[in-house]
């Protein structure tokens, strides 16, 4: 067969001439990433060249390295750490952020759509690169002096650093303002104290960006190297979710972090907040990639799986199941398109993020069940994504604000009132 | 060393390939356009590896409709230094093979390297008639080259074995498998080709010589008969009687 060396690689396998990496990967039905992207309003049309380009990368970089192993490291709970070199040669680590800066000086459209190829592969690698960028490297640009901003962010961008991202605490996650970490004046440092809980990347971080209250009690951010004495970071075990995402606490004893440590251009919770609006923005567009890929797999299946002597798309059931999928990832395309656009100007509220990112992973949930129940037994098994991404998308609709946390700030942008107090 | 690399757009590999227009036309309604494998991930990769070892610039240059500038694009997102669109319908492989002759005569470049086919019209032809135009010698199916000076040493798939060529620049060459590995580009790459140059030249005259009247489907796959491992002879039998290739 002409050319059939550029087939993707599941065709080979049906071939029998592949003998690249996912051959011999352990799991031969996992590594084939049939993914083809749907796109039912057209909305390439909107895309310019450099958005299309740089989903094409990130695309084939997820097929190639990411979907032959990712069922193996789910299955495991292990963190492919390797792809942290990957991630940022592609140029996954804050790809808004100007180049000098170890960023890819793309414009939002372009972040939202490398986190949505990212996440189409696995939530935990778009999560490890959603951290690094908009959690690590965002913040020490936007609040950190001129030597921060050069000491680490060419660092941090080009992989040789892993960092994370410290607010959650263990008795502090819906309400961050009630956090009890907090830094003491010492002279040319501070003494922190406290401890961190849920915190992506932290058992493998070079760095943490750290908030904590000083002593008038205001919310004020560090950045804490692994080294400094009494500082731990202990991995935490036992996750169903998020499982090829390594997740860890953050514990502080008396840790002596240099004034020079503290960003200086930033006083109070919206230090915090505006990292999440960046990054929650990365997840409205990340879960459509998940949704994206539970959408492919169940309308192939339905095609291919015979019950009652017809293929189980035929049925008017699974129909309804696959029009709905179809219409709410188009509806969560249009959102994040609109709002990358709003982005683009300045102009996507805190508020407009919120919603997309609450209507979008509530979407990819629910569209990863009925993609579930289209596999069958099957659908329950590693050798379909379906259920990877199912229990992933638990997590994605609890961090970064949980679904209710989000019902309520929209409740609170058209009233006027505040439920929180 | 100043190198010339041809690229092709071609559908995706997996387009379902149907006609229109009574078997004239390709119907090219939901086709997606990559760049010819061959020439984005050996031709073109090898030339990058050239210049990053020795210095010099890399060419890329299409012949066809301003649509092909995101697969034009892409090269220069790889790493091309510049790119050159001839602005003409790529009508047959000798009008291609002229328009990028006439654009590599003017400039003078010490290689030309090209896919050993495209993908979708497999012709194998541009590069033999880029060499005969140019009064180069052609290189075809290399899987190898190493450079020093201005000689290469070239590997090339030969039928059950390889053989190897020695010459000196200038010289036209195509790329097969093994040549380079390809490369994604990354955002960075995708960021700095907005601002390199793509250039749109006119055409050369080249009169029309040959024209397509028509694209059959190959006859279409019957069912897969399953035959039971252990029944040796009904899978002989069939062989010999149904498929007779024994
Ligand atoms: C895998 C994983 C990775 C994470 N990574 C990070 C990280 O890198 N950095 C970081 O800082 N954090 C991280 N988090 C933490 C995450 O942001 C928190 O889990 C989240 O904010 C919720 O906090 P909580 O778990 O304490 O839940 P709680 O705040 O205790 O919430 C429990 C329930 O109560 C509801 N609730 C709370 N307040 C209200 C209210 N006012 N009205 C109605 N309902 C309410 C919530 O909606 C939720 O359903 C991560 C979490 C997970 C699971
Ligand atoms: C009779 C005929 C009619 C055609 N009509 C059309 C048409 O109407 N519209 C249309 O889009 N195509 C058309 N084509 C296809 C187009 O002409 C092909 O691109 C051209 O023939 C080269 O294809 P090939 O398979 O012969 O190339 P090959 O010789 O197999 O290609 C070898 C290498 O040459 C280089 N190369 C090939 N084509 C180009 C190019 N255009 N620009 C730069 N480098 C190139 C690439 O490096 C490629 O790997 C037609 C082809 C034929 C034979």
């Amino acid at each position: 067969m002409r050319g059939s060396e550029f087939l993707p690689n599941q065709i080979k396998n049906l071939m029998g001439q592949n003998n690249g990496v996912s051959a011999s990967a352990t799991n031969a039905k996992a590594a084939a990433d049939r993914f083809q992207a749907h796109d039912y309003y057209n909305l390439d049309e909107l895309l310019q060249e450099d958005h299309l380009l740089a989903r094409d990368a990130v695309r084939s970089w997820v097929k190639q390295e990411v979907s032959p192993i990712i069922e193996d490291y789910a299955n495991r709970a292990a963190c492919p750490t390797h792809l942290f070199k990957g991630l940022a040669e592609i140029g996954a680590f804050g790809p808004s952020l100007p180049m000098e800066y170890g960023g890819g000086g793309m414009d939002e459209i372009a972040y939202g759509i490398i986190m949505q190829e990212l996440e189409r592969g696995d939530s935990g690698i778009r999560s490890m690169a959603s951290v690094q960028g908009s959690l690590v490297m965002y913040p020490i640009y936007r609040f950190g002096s001129e030597e921060q901003r050069k000491k680490y962010l060419p660092k941090l961008g080009s992989g040789e650093f892993i960092g994370c991202f410290g607010l959650t605490e263990p008795d502090h996650g819906s309400n961050p303002n009630g956090m009890i970490t907090n830094i003491k004046d010492d002279g040319d440092a501070y003494i922190l104290n406290g401890s961190k809980m849920w915190i992506t990347n932290s058992p493998l971080a070079d760095v943490a960006v750290v908030w904590a209250k000083d002593e008038e009690g205001v919310v004020r951010g560090l950045i804490v190297e692994k080294d400094m004495p009494g500082f731990s970071a202990p991995e935490i075990h036992g996750k169903w979710s998020l499982r090829a995402s390594i997740t860890g606490e953050l514990v502080f004893e008396d840790v002596r972090v240099p004034k020079a440590n503290v960003l200086p251009n930033v006083h109070g919770l919206k230090g915090p907040l505006s990292c999440l609006s960046k990054a929650r923005y990365g997840i409205a567009w990340g879960a459509i990639g998940a949704a994206m890929d539970c959408y492919d797999a169940a309308l192939r299946y339905s095609k291919e799986r015979v019950q009652f002597g017809k293929p189980i798309g035929q049925f008017q059931l699974t129909q309804k199941k696959l029009a709905e999928m179809i219409t709410e990832i188009t509806k969560a395309q249009l959102l994040a398109w609109r709002l990358g656009t709003l982005a683009n100007e300045g102009k996507a509220s805190p508020a407009q993020i919120s919603m997309a990112k609450r209507n979008n992973v509530h979407m990819a949930l629910e569209v990863a069940r009925e993609a579930r129940q289209i596999h069958g037994g099957m659908g329950i098994t590693n050798e379909y994504p379906i259920m990877r991404h199912m229990m992933n998308l638990e997590t994605v609709l609890t961090y970064e604000g949980t679904h209710d946390i989000h019902l309520l700030i929209t409740g609170m942008d058209v009233t006027g009132l505040n439920a929180f107090k | 060393m100043k190198l010339l690399v041809c690229v092709s757009k071609t559908p995706d590999t997996t387009t379902k390939i149907a006609f229109t227009d009574g078997g004239a036309q390709l119907d090219t309604n939901g086709v997606q356009y990559i760049m010819n494998p061959y020439d984005e991930w050996y031709a073109l990769v090898r030339a990058l590896e050239l210049k990053e070892a020795a210095g010099g610039t890399v060419t890329i240059i299409n012949v066809g409709p301003a649509a092909n500038d995101q697969v034009i694009r892409k090269g220069l997102a790889i790493g091309a230094d510049e790119a050159v669109r001839i602005d003409a319908d790529p009508k047959s492989a000798l009008y291609v093979a002229k328009q990028i002759a006439a654009y590599a005569q003017k400039e003078n470049f010490d290689m030309v390297l090209l896919g050993k086919e495209s993908i979708d019209y497999n012709g194998s032809e541009v590069g033999a008639m880029i060499a005969e135009l140019l009064d180069q010698p052609f290189i075809s199916y290399a899987s190898k080259m190493e450079i020093s000076g201005n000689t290469a040493t070239i590997s090339r798939d030969i039928e059950g074995g390889t053989e190897i060529v020695e010459l000196d620049t200038p010289f036209v060459l195509s790329a097969s498998k093994g040549l380079a590995e390809q490369r994604i580009p990354n955002m960075r790459g995708i960021m700095m080709a907005k601002r390199k140059p793509l250039k749109v030249e006119a055409a050369v005259e080249a009169p029309d010589m040959s024209t397509t009247v028509g694209f059959e489907l190959p006859p279409a796959k019957s069912a897969v008969k399953l035959v039971d491992p252990e029944d040796m002879n009904e899978l002989v039998r069939l062989l010999h009687e149904e498929a007779k290739v024994i």
